[in-house]
């Protein structure tokens, strides 16, 4: 007893334990700053965006350098896995942040709560992509969670805010008991926490019919479906994504899902691959459903906004087909479409900001008529992310969708491929019904769009440079991705 | 000695009811209740798998849950508030404004 009370002093205390969550600490002490900033300086207001994206940026580059050695029993892990998954979200948080800054000289906007909820929602998604144990999963995922439920009903005179935030608020935490759930089953059957163990133990002990097991990866499943808002657990997503506020709605698209994925991948491929021929099938299924759904839906929306959001589940469809192939190549697709999608989606949804001129009916899909001769720049960036979107060269889009689709035809799901080609070619008619607007009918009685802010300038840039970039040259990213699945 | 597989049952029986009670409630308040009942059914499990596996990691996982659980009910209820202020009612039959 006397031993382990040593702990609790100080001087005995080690200190290089508490390297590996470095980033994470500084991330959670940028958060506090920025609200107590907010409080004490409310002058400086306008400084808030620029300081979280230096802040998120300097962790970035922190955790990018950071590979501690696999350790057992430890429960975060800082590998290429991660440090993939954690720039893919930090960029999300930082391009949020940029966008964000568009509305800066907006009184009572709840400036500081705003950043400093996204930065410890980044906190959140740190620790979940580099979760190898069960609890600090959940953990990473409810710390991910619950600012996104603040900021979702943030801005309370808006009627629709609060109902979003309810929808998103009852749906997260029926997902979370699901996976809970799943994950008590797990622990019972193999009486540890660690995902890489319990992958071994089901292994060693031949559990792959066990009854009890079988019923933990559905409950897995369902939780982390409802998580990345695949079919038939999407209910909430296009309400939730029109309802929030435009910039949450384009980071919860990209960043959150990416960190869902991060998660789906880790349990799938460390804990089932046992049982890939009982999961494989069922989320090649849940893949071409998610796609039929989100596509087909998005065709009759008249809301630019609800129409990204469903082609937001369509896409998650997508991803999920790499993960599954169940091979280190297919998870390699998936990370890289995944790291697309972040650009052309957040260049979508910044140039829908700037279209809808913060009014609601400035969301519908009217406000792009004519925008060719209104503004010829912004046309056609948006005329580059939605082919991209569609899946057209020489955009990332194009590649990203190869990838996937030929490491699932590798994979034999060849006739969920075809089904994923039909569709991916039926969603350009309303990515291209936006390029028709834009480009082929004359503009009405509108006023003139008001030029967008520095951020979002700089958001455009990074979106177009990286769709463009991934698409005319795929190798370094499908190579990082490749190298993150490497043990 | 109870065995374990009561209380798994019990847990699931928990479980169950939450689910039900979730899906078939239309108040806001009642939804969240029946949500922590399904929490608490794993955390029973949780805490009886432990016991029965002599290790401790349930144990902490419980409390981690427990601290969760209450961090959402706080935010779940000023939604609940924010929600009221406007309509007056917190049934999901009101929730119209988002639909298509």
């Amino acid at each position: 007893m006397i031993e382990q009370l040593v702990v609790l002093n100080p001087a005995a205390f080690s200190w290089g334990m508490i390297t590996p969550v470095l980033p994470e600490l500084v991330l959670l002490a940028i958060g506090v700053a920025l609200i107590v900033l907010d409080l004490f300086a409310p002058r400086q207001r306008q400084l808030l965006p620029w300081m979280t994206v230096l802040g998120v940026s300097a962790v970035l580059l922190v955790n990018l350098g950071m590979y501690t050695p696999a350790e057992p029993g430890a429960m975060l892990r800082n590998d290429a896995y991660s440090a993939f998954f954690c720039t893919l979200c930090l960029a999300s948080v930082i391009l949020a942040a940029l966008m964000r800054e568009f509305y800066s000289t907006q009184v009572q906007s709840h400036q500081g709560e705003f950043y400093s909820l996204l930065v410890f929602s980044a906190v959140g998604m740190m620790i979940m992509v580099a979760s190898v144990d069960l609890i600090t999963i959940y953990l990473g995922l409810e710390l991910m969670a619950l600012p996104i439920y603040v900021l979702t009903g943030m801005h309370k005179k808006d009627l629709r805010t609060s109902e979003a935030a309810a929808k998103y608020f009852l749906m997260g935490v029926f997902a979370s008991a699901f996976l809970l759930f799943g994950m008590s089953l797990l622990f019972g059957l193999t009486g540890t926490t660690n995902v890489a163990e319990i992958g071994a133990y089901i292994g060693r002990n031949n559990l792959a019919d066990n009854a009890s097991l079988v019923m933990a990866l559905a409950l897995l499943i369902a939780g982390l479906c409802f998580k990345v808002a695949v079919v038939p657990f999407h209910m909430w997503t296009p309400d939730v994504y029109e309802g929030a506020p435009t910039v949450l709605t384009a980071f919860m698209s990209v960043g959150p899902k990416a960190a869902g994925f991060a998660v789906f991948g880790r349990i799938m491929l460390a804990v089932f691959p046992e049982l890939h021929a009982n999961w494989g099938p069922v989320l090649a299924l849940l893949a071409v459903l998610t796609m039929l759904v989100g596509n087909i839906t998005a065709l009759v929306q008249s809301s630019l906004k609800r129409m990204l959001a469903y082609s937001a589940i369509a896409h998650a469809g997508y991803a999920l087909l790499g993960i599954a192939a169940g091979s280190a190549s297919g998870m390699a697709a998936a990370m890289s479409y995944l790291f697309i999608y972040l650009f052309m989606n957040m260049g979508a949804f910044a140039i829908l900001i700037i279209f809808s001129q913060g009014v609601e009916q400035g969301e519908s899909i009217d406000s792009c008529r004519g925008m060719a001769s209104r503004n010829p720049v912004l046309a056609l960036c948006m005329l580059i992310f939605m082919f991209s979107l569609t899946g057209i060269p020489p955009t990332g889009g194009f590649t990203g969708k190869f990838y996937l689709f030929q490491s699932a035809v590798a994979a034999g799901y060849t006739a969920a491929v075809i089904a994923a080609v039909l569709l991916s070619a039926m969603s350009a008619f309303f990515y291209l019904r936006v390029i028709r607007l834009m480009y082929m009918s004359g503009p009405e009685q509108q006023p003139a769009i008001t030029a967008p802010s520095v951020g979002m300038l700089v958001v455009l840039g990074i979106a177009v440079a990286g769709v463009l970039a991934t698409g005319l040259v795929p190798g370094a990213l499908f190579d990082w991705a490749q190298r993150a699945m490497l043990p | 000695m109870i065995p374990l597989h009561w209380y798994v049952g019990l847990a699931s029986a928990l479980f169950c009811i939450g689910v039900c009670g979730f899906l078939t409630r239309r108040n806001l308040i009642m939804m969240l209740l029946s949500a922590e009942l399904m929490l608490n059914a794993v955390n029973l499990n949780l805490v009886a798998m432990s016991y029965y596996l002599e290790s401790l990691r349930g144990h902490a996982f419980t409390f981690f849950i427990i601290t969760v659980a209450a961090a959402e009910a706080a935010i779940g209820l000023g939604i609940a508030i924010a929600l009221y202020q406007h309509r007056r009612s917190v049934h999901t039959d009101s929730f119209t404004d988002l639909k298509g």
